[in-house]
């Protein structure tokens, strides 16, 4: 009996976790995809985060008895426009002004993490109050899971018993794959990532889809950190460092997804069972612990390396990644 | 309409005063930063004014004085600045070579493990100082070229993407610093490795006429002209600038571009890695996964910023220091969090990242604007 619940807690956490950066990762296919290399994924997804907890907060302290389902609305709202903000920061940058792209994105994770960390930390003292911010009802409508399987042992714990962003997720990596793989617009996205030039050439708007790709990418990643703040943390905020850490996790499934969506969503949940694995074997001493979360690591450095090794047309990166385009350049 | 070119060589000056362009062109380009810094710094100042309702010119007074204010905050300042210093630095021949090394916070925390390992077991073997500050110094760029030889490797045999290797090894190496730090932990049971050798001071840097961080300004500072010697002068700093500028003329002139690359990131890592001995023995004698602090993330800025000239990179490493410890000094007077710290550094980079368009390229916007 002992194992089985024991199963079932990786199985849940493995998805809880999974599911984070999986938003993250998503949403840096989709920039990348596009031929920029965001690096401040990080950045964005704390950004998100802050704008979401920022959002419910105001709400639930300026009327009496706050209705979750507003505050989730408003929340969701306050991360979208914080985290398009990130995006737009980042696309002015380096599409228009063409500052080059690993230090204007390394630049916005450390200016996102200042932005979140500073409100996340001193919110309630600006605001007056103290101790811990707190968002209780707004979380209560993340975390509002629907028992449609209730009589059947397990499946209810494994399948159901989510909040719906991790069910959400998977129907945005859906809807994705679709789009990048089957419409002509994805079509067009991918061709600007390839090759700017020949995209240029072929009539198709360089800068119009560059921008689309990183703002719409930095939306869903900053849904990664709203669910990490209202669903994994239930609401509060915690000046620990875990949203950098997973959103480099995000950058990192990128890679081992091959900018492939589909392939991000089993990739997700393996990442989260490597890092977690540990509680789960017994007997492991405190630094034994720390090897086994280098698992994801390690494995991202193992594909990136075959990868290359193999030269599959189909899993290469876009070609044109981390290069800005200048139409006068010859 | 908006009309964008590249801007050339400044070429206003004809004839016998055409030597003054090479001027001309720097001071436009030293102008345009000011003004990036200038506007960077009205935005700070109205978000400070917005947040805490202060005045944003007392504000960066009492920066200053947080930073400048007694002779010991004055050496913390040296300090620190001689560590970022030498990470942007060590970065500048992999940057040069067009190899994205995003890898230096790792290459400084393996760095700062060996350093500890070597205080560790070494401390207390009775042997002199000054030899264990040697042995620690080497251990250090030894491990820091170790994390530099694997992604380069890979790059130089199978065109493995280096950026993402290099920031996948940093969290190899945050992991490994977790792993050391429950084995080394001193008291037991604090999960912190503490101060190393506190009672007999082995392998931490000696004060020299009186100042405890003399020799860590001393370190930076050699190193600092050896590189830019090494760039400037040498057959290898050649080699570097033209495999940088284009591979294939590289291979052209006979070069060997795979050995070139390795050893290379090999010399960047281990400036990276002697990086995490100043930090460890000259200043903070533990260790632990804050160890690089995102050194090795602004150092890229850094370096990427003063274009691999590294007495540009003194200065821009001087004003983000400043800027991080002046923020920190203002925080605590004025009762923030610490974060104020990167929100303004962020803004001040993207001010000066921007500039950069202004300075490489012209715009022209011309008089019909609708047909």
């Amino acid at each position: 009996m002992e194992t089985i619940a024991q199963i079932i807690t990786l199985i849940r956490t493995t998805i809880s976790f999974g599911t984070v950066i999986m938003y993250g990762s998503l949403g840096e296919i989709m920039t990348e995809k596009s031929g920029h290399l965001n690096l401040g994924v990080p950045g964005i997804m704390y950004m998100g985060g802050i704008g979401g907890l920022l959002g419910a907060y105001l709400y639930e302290n300026s009327v009496a008895s706050p209705v979750p389902f507003v505050g989730l609305l408003i929340a969701t709202l306050g991360t979208l426009v914080c985290s398009i903000l990130g995006g737009l920061i980042y696309s002015f940058l380096t599409i228009t002004l063409r500052a080059n792209q690993n230090v204007t994105g390394l630049t916005l994770t450390i200016f996102g993490s200042g932005v979140a960390n500073f409100f996340g930390g001193s919110l309630s003292k600006l605001a007056g109050g103290v101790g811990q911010i707190s968002v209780a009802s707004t979380s209560s409508a993340f975390r509002a899971t629907q028992h449609l399987t209730d009589n059947i042992p397990y499946i209810d714990d494994i399948l159901f018993n989510y909040g719906f962003m991790v069910y959400l997720v998977i129907i945005i990596a859906v809807i994705m794959s679709r789009f990048i793989n089957r419409t002509s617009r994805g079509l067009n996205l991918r061709a600007v990532g390839e090759d700017p030039a020949t995209a240029d050439a072929a009539g198709i708007n360089v800068t119009k889809y560059r921008y689309f790709a990183t703002c719409t990418g930095a939306a869903i990643s900053g849904l990664g950190g709203l669910y990490y703040v209202m669903d994994y943390i239930k609401g509060t905020w915690a000046n620990d460092g875990n949203i950098e850490a997973l959103g480099w996790l995000a950058v990192a499934l990128v890679i081992f997804a091959t900018w492939k969506p589909l392939r991000a969503i089993w990739g997700a949940y393996l990442f989260g069972a490597l890092y977690w694995l540990y509680n789960f074997i017994p007997g492991q001493s405190r630094s034994m612990q720390e090897i086994f979360k280098m698992l994801p690591y390690l494995v991202t450095i193992i594909v990136l390396i075959t990868v290359s090794l193999r030269r599959k047309k189909e899993n290469q990166p876009p070609s044109a990644l981390g290069l800005s385009y200048f139409r006068e350049d010859r | 309409m908006i009309h964008i070119s590249k801007r050339g060589d400044f070429n206003r000056f004809k004839g016998d005063k055409a030597w003054l362009n090479r001027y001309a062109g720097f001071g436009v380009s030293l102008i345009i930063r000011l003004i990036a810094l200038l506007l960077s710094l009205v935005v700070s100042g109205v978000l400070i004014y917005s947040i805490t309702k202060l005045n944003p010119v007392d504000v960066y007074a009492e920066m200053a004085n947080g930073v400048f204010g007694t002779s010991r905050r004055l050496w913390v300042w040296l300090r620190d600045l001689a560590l970022l210093l030498t990470v942007a630095v060590g970065l500048a021949p992999a940057f040069k070579m067009r190899f994205w090394n995003i890898g230096a916070e790792g290459q400084i925390l393996v760095g700062a493990l060996a350093t500890s390992a070597c205080m560790i077991y070494l401390g207390s073997s009775g042997i002199s100082n000054t030899l264990l500050l040697i042995i620690m110094g080497v251990s250090s760029m030894a491990a820091g070229a170790l994390w530099g030889i694997f992604p380069a490797v890979f790059k130089a045999k199978w065109n493995t993407n280096e950026t993402l290797f290099t920031l996948m090894m940093n969290y190899i190496a945050i992991q490994l610093t977790s792993f050391f730090v429950p084995m080394w932990e001193h008291p037991k049971g604090s999960n912190t490795v503490g101060v190393i050798n506190a009672d007999t001071q082995m392998g931490w840097f000696p004060s020299i006429a009186g100042n405890q961080y003399l020799l860590n300004l001393l370190i930076a500072v050699v190193i600092t002209i050896a590189i830019f010697l090494y760039l400037k002068r040498s057959k290898h700093g050649y080699e570097i600038a033209v495999v940088g500028q284009s591979e294939n003329t590289a291979r052209y002139a006979a070069m060997n571009v795979k050995r070139i690359v390795v050893r290379t990131m090999t010399l960047s890592g281990a400036v990276c890695g002697l990086a995490g001995f100043l930090a460890v023995a000259g200043a903070d004698h533990t260790v632990s996964t804050a160890t690089a602090g995102g050194r090795g993330f602004v150092a890229i800025i850094v370096a990427w910023l003063a274009r691999f000239n590294t007495i540009t990179m003194v200065i821009i490493s001087a004003m983000l220091v400043f800027l991080n410890k002046g923020a920190i000094a203002i925080a605590s007077k004025f009762n923030l969090s610490n974060d104020v710290s990167d929100i303004i550094q962020g803004i001040i980079l993207f001010f000066i990242l921007g500039s950069e368009f202004f300075i490489n390229y012209k715009v022209k916007f011309s008089g019909r604007a609708k047909e």
